[in-house]
This record gives C-alpha cells, structure tokens and sequence, in this order.
C-alpha cells in the first residue's frame, strides 16, 4: 500500500516545527513514532499534503524525574519506558501499559506522546494517563501551557491541542506515599487492541480506606474515560472484595462501549468490570507494598 | 514528483538516493537497493517479516518512510553474514530447522540479533517475548526459539572453528 503524495519537512529547532504547522494548517501533520500516522496514510485514511516530522528536533527525548513529577519527552519512545529503572520502581502502572502496547519492534518507535495526541479509545495510554491524573505540556507559536488529562480527550481522535500547538512533554506527578497503580488489558493475542482495558491508581489513609482513586478505562467508549461512579463508590471506602466488585460493576454500567469486531457491547462490559476488577485488586497490592 | 536527496549507510556502506517523500524504507530496500532478503509480508505493521535495524534497534521497515532514515545506520539480512562465515544466528536457524518456507526467516532473524546482542543469555520466555511481533505460519515458534539458543551459546564461546556459507553439512 502506497500513501499519498505530501511534502516531508524535518525541521531542527520546536520553533521551526511550529512554524511549519502554523504555516500549513490542517494540510500538516507532525510525524512522531509514524506507528499510528503511517498505517493510516497507507489506508489512504489520512492524506496530509505535508509531513512535520519530528524526529530531528532536540531536546524533546528521554524520561526522567524531575521537581517531583516524571517528565517524559515527547520523543519518548514505548521501549524508553521499558527500560528506565525509575518507570520500574516508581510508576509500575506505566510499565504495565508499556509492556502491552503493540509488539517490541514498534514499541522501538512508537512514543508515548503520539499514543496520547493521537486520541484513539484503543490507545493504552489515555487510560494510564488519566488514573495517574497527568498533566500535559503544549507547545505553540506563543509559548507553553498545561493542559490537565482531564480536559485533553475532546472525540475519537481529535484532543485539545490546537493545529500548531505540539505536545512537548507528558507531567506525572509522584505518587504519595501508601499510592499504587496498575493497568489490566484484555486482548484477543499479543499486540493487539484491547477488547477492554482498565487503569486504577489509589492512595491509602492511615486507616486503610481509599483516600484518593482515580480509574481509566481503554476502549470502551467514543473517547477515553474515567470510571467517576466507580471511583465514587470507593472514595473513603475500605477497599474490601465486595467493594472492589461493586466498583467494577459501576464502571461496566458507565462505560459504552460498540459492538464490532472484538465483541458484542455486553461482552466487552463484563469483559470491562473483570478487568476493573483486577487493575483495582493489583492496585491495592501495590498501595500495601509501598 | 519532488524527490528528497539522502544518504543511508546499509551494511556498512554509504548509499545515496534520491526518493519521494511517500516511499517507504521497505521499498528503498528492497527496490532502490536490490536487497530483497528483507521482505513484505503483510504491509500492516503486524507480521514482521520486514524487520531491519534503524540505528541499532528491530523496527518494521514498512512502516517508516525512507527520508526518515537521512543519516542513519540500517542493517538488514545481507548484512549478517561476514566474508563467508554465517552469522551464528543463520548458523543457529541453519542447524535446529527454524524455519520452514522460510518467509518469516529474515525478520526474524533480525530481531534475533538484536534480541542476543541486548542480552546475551535469554531464557525461554525473553525470547518468546522479544520475537512476538514476527508471526511465522509454519514453524509453530519451538524451533525458532532452539536456533536463537543455539545461537546465544555459539555467541558466548570463545571463537572455534568457521562454519562456510552455503558449505558444510545438511
Ligand atoms: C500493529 C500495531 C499494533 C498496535 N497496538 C497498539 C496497542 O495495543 N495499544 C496502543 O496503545 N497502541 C497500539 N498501537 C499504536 C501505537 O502505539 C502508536 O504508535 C501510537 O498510538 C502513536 O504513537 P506514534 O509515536 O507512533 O505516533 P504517530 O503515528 O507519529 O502519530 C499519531 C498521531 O499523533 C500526532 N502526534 C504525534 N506526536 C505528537 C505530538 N508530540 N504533539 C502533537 N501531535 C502528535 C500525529 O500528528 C498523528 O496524528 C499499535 C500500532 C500498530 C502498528
Ligand atoms: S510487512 Fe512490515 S510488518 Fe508485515
Ligand atoms: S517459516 Fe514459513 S512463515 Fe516462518
């Protein structure tokens, strides 16, 4: 399959990409990882007429901690996260993600970055991103601002970022102490999308009970979304069994999901609830152990 | 149709071409350079059978425009072999029957390198994981998973005697 004709920049400064997306409008489009971009264009499901690739612009790599909060650059690719001790010891729940977006070979491209940008509900991250309540920084013509994940996911495909706005960078910030996080995905074979996916971050009180939780749910819905009445339901709860199902029970009932070729829209809501479930269950191991 | 000079160094040596924005680094490979041991086998980024090294790392070449790679370093199959001696990989493929038609092979093997050149000893399930996004039709994996541990072992011994390409015993 061979993509339309477009005209392909590579600029070397963020000032010079933005320039380029400003100067093109809707007829551009930034080329990060390409692992969404590219099979899309040979579909002919996208056909800009000019290409901004990223790639060559510095200073956009890299994972670290820093001021508190994890900053993963924009060019920050799937197999970075794999491999950066501190995502291992400190946010496991983004390893876990990591691990199960598509295959190994185009984890070594894709960027975490573009698997948000690119607004898909089958996306892993969305989910993570939002249990982890990230914030997002954008790039544009007249500087930076910070868009809170809460507010990022508009429609299928389509985010709060402007046509010559970029997403520089990926905030998380670290955890409280008695926090853990994990995120559960059900596939039909490896590499694959999930039927449905679940992401639940939550800190203990000294007591015990849920002091904060947040849950993310993949691919069952228009766009990516919390599970808010499952999460209300646990909030100052005690994270009993029987509280965890009920939860999972509320987000299943929340969540729309379509039927297709992955499954009837019941099916993937009670596929929905288990993997509620089990994020939720991991989750609370993980909240004990830290 | 406005074309885009680059300059990419396969297997240790420079070439240069100039290409259309819209051409896919498989089709450089294979078309532009006559290097055909890389191969398309389903052209959606699911299969595999197009892997080569980008700059050190397995990616699918099918899925990555040939301007992107201006400047970088690729290795494909062609390039495993070394003055007649086959790469212990090939060797390794060669002797533990992995491979059947022989399609998924190149692929394969390039994520096989890149796997044993990371990690130099890994178990059954390091290697299942690292080959899960090259799909093979024939084998059913088992054998696939002998070679490269045949190749791992031959890459940790100290150099014995050369095994010639297209010689030696079935
Ligand atoms: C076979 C296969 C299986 C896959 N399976 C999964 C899976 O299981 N789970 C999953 O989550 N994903 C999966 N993916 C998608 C993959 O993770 C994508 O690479 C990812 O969604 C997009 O990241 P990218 O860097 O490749 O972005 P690109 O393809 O380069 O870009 C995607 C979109 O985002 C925009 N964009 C990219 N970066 C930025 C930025 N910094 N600022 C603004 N806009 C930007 C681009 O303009 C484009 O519109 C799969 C892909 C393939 C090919
Ligand atoms: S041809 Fe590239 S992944 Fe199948
Ligand atoms: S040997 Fe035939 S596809 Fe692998």
């Amino acid at each position: 399959m061979i993509p339309g004709p477009f005209d392909y920049h590579a600029p070397r400064s963020l000032a010079e990409a933005i320039g380029l997306l400003g100067a093109h409008g809707f007829d551009a489009k930034l080329l990060a990882g390409g692992q969404s971009l590219i099979p899309m264009m040979k579909f002919r499901l996208a056909e800009p007429a000019v290409i901004v690739d990223l790639n060559r612009v510095p200073g956009l790599d890299g994972v670290r901690e820093q001021d508190g909060q994890l900053v993963i650059g924009a060019l920050a690719r799937e197999a970075d996260l794999e491999q950066a001790a501190v995502v291992a010891t400190t946010y496991p729940i983004l390893l876990d993600t990591a691990l199960v977006v598509a295959d190994p070979l185009v984890r070594n491209l894709a960027t975490v970055g573009g698997n948000l940008a690119h607004a898909d509900p089958a996306n892993d991250h969305p989910a993570t991103m939002l249990a982890l309540g990230a914030e997002l920084t954008a790039t544009g013509p007249t500087g930076e601002r910070t868009i809170p994940i809460d507010d990022f996911f508009v429609d299928t495909f389509t985010t709060a970022l402007e046509p010559d706005e970029i997403l520089t960078a990926i905030r998380i910030p670290r955890p409280a102490p008695r926090s853990g996080g994990a995120y559960v995905k059900f596939e039909r074979k490896v590499g694959d999308y999930a039927i449905a996916g679940a992401a639940a971050h939550l800190t203990l009180d000294d007591d015990g009970r849920v002091a904060a939780v947040r849950i993310g749910l993949t691919n069952v819905n228009y766009k990516p979304m919390r599970a808010t009445q499952a999460e209300a339901a646990l909030l100052g709860q005690e994270p009993t069994e029987d509280a965890i199902r009920a939860a999972a029970q509320l987000a299943s009932q929340e969540c729309d999901p379509s039927s297709d070729l992955r499954g009837p829209a019941d099916y993937k809501r009670a596929v929905a609830r288990t993997v509620t479930a089990r994020a939720l269950r991991r989750a609370l191991e993980r909240a004990r152990a830290a | 149709m406005r074309t885009v000079p680059i300059s990419v160094t396969v297997n240790g040596e420079v070439r240069q071409a100039a290409v259309e924005p819209r051409l896919l680094l498989v089709h450089f490979i294979r078309e532009v350079l006559g290097l055909t041991g890389t191969h398309i086998g389903c052209d959606t980024t699911s299969c595999g059978a197009c892997t080569i090294h980008l700059n050190g790392k397995p990616v699918k070449s099918c899925t990555v425009f040939a301007v992107q790679a201006d400047g970088a370093e690729i290795r494909t199959v062609e390039g495993l072999e070394q003055d007649g001696r086959l790469h212990p990989v090939q060797e390794g493929f060669w002797q533990e029957h992995g491979l059947q038609c022989g399609f998924c092979t190149p692929g394969m093997m390039m994520t096989a390198v890149a796997l044993l050149e990371a990690n130099p000893n890994p178990d059954e399930a390091e290697i299942r994981r690292a080959i899960s996004g090259n799909l093979c039709r024939c084998t059913g994996y088992v054998n696939i998973v002998k070679a490269i541990r045949y190749a791992a072992e031959k890459m940790r011994q100290p150099e014995v005697a050369p095994a010639v390409a297209g010689g030696g015993e079935d």
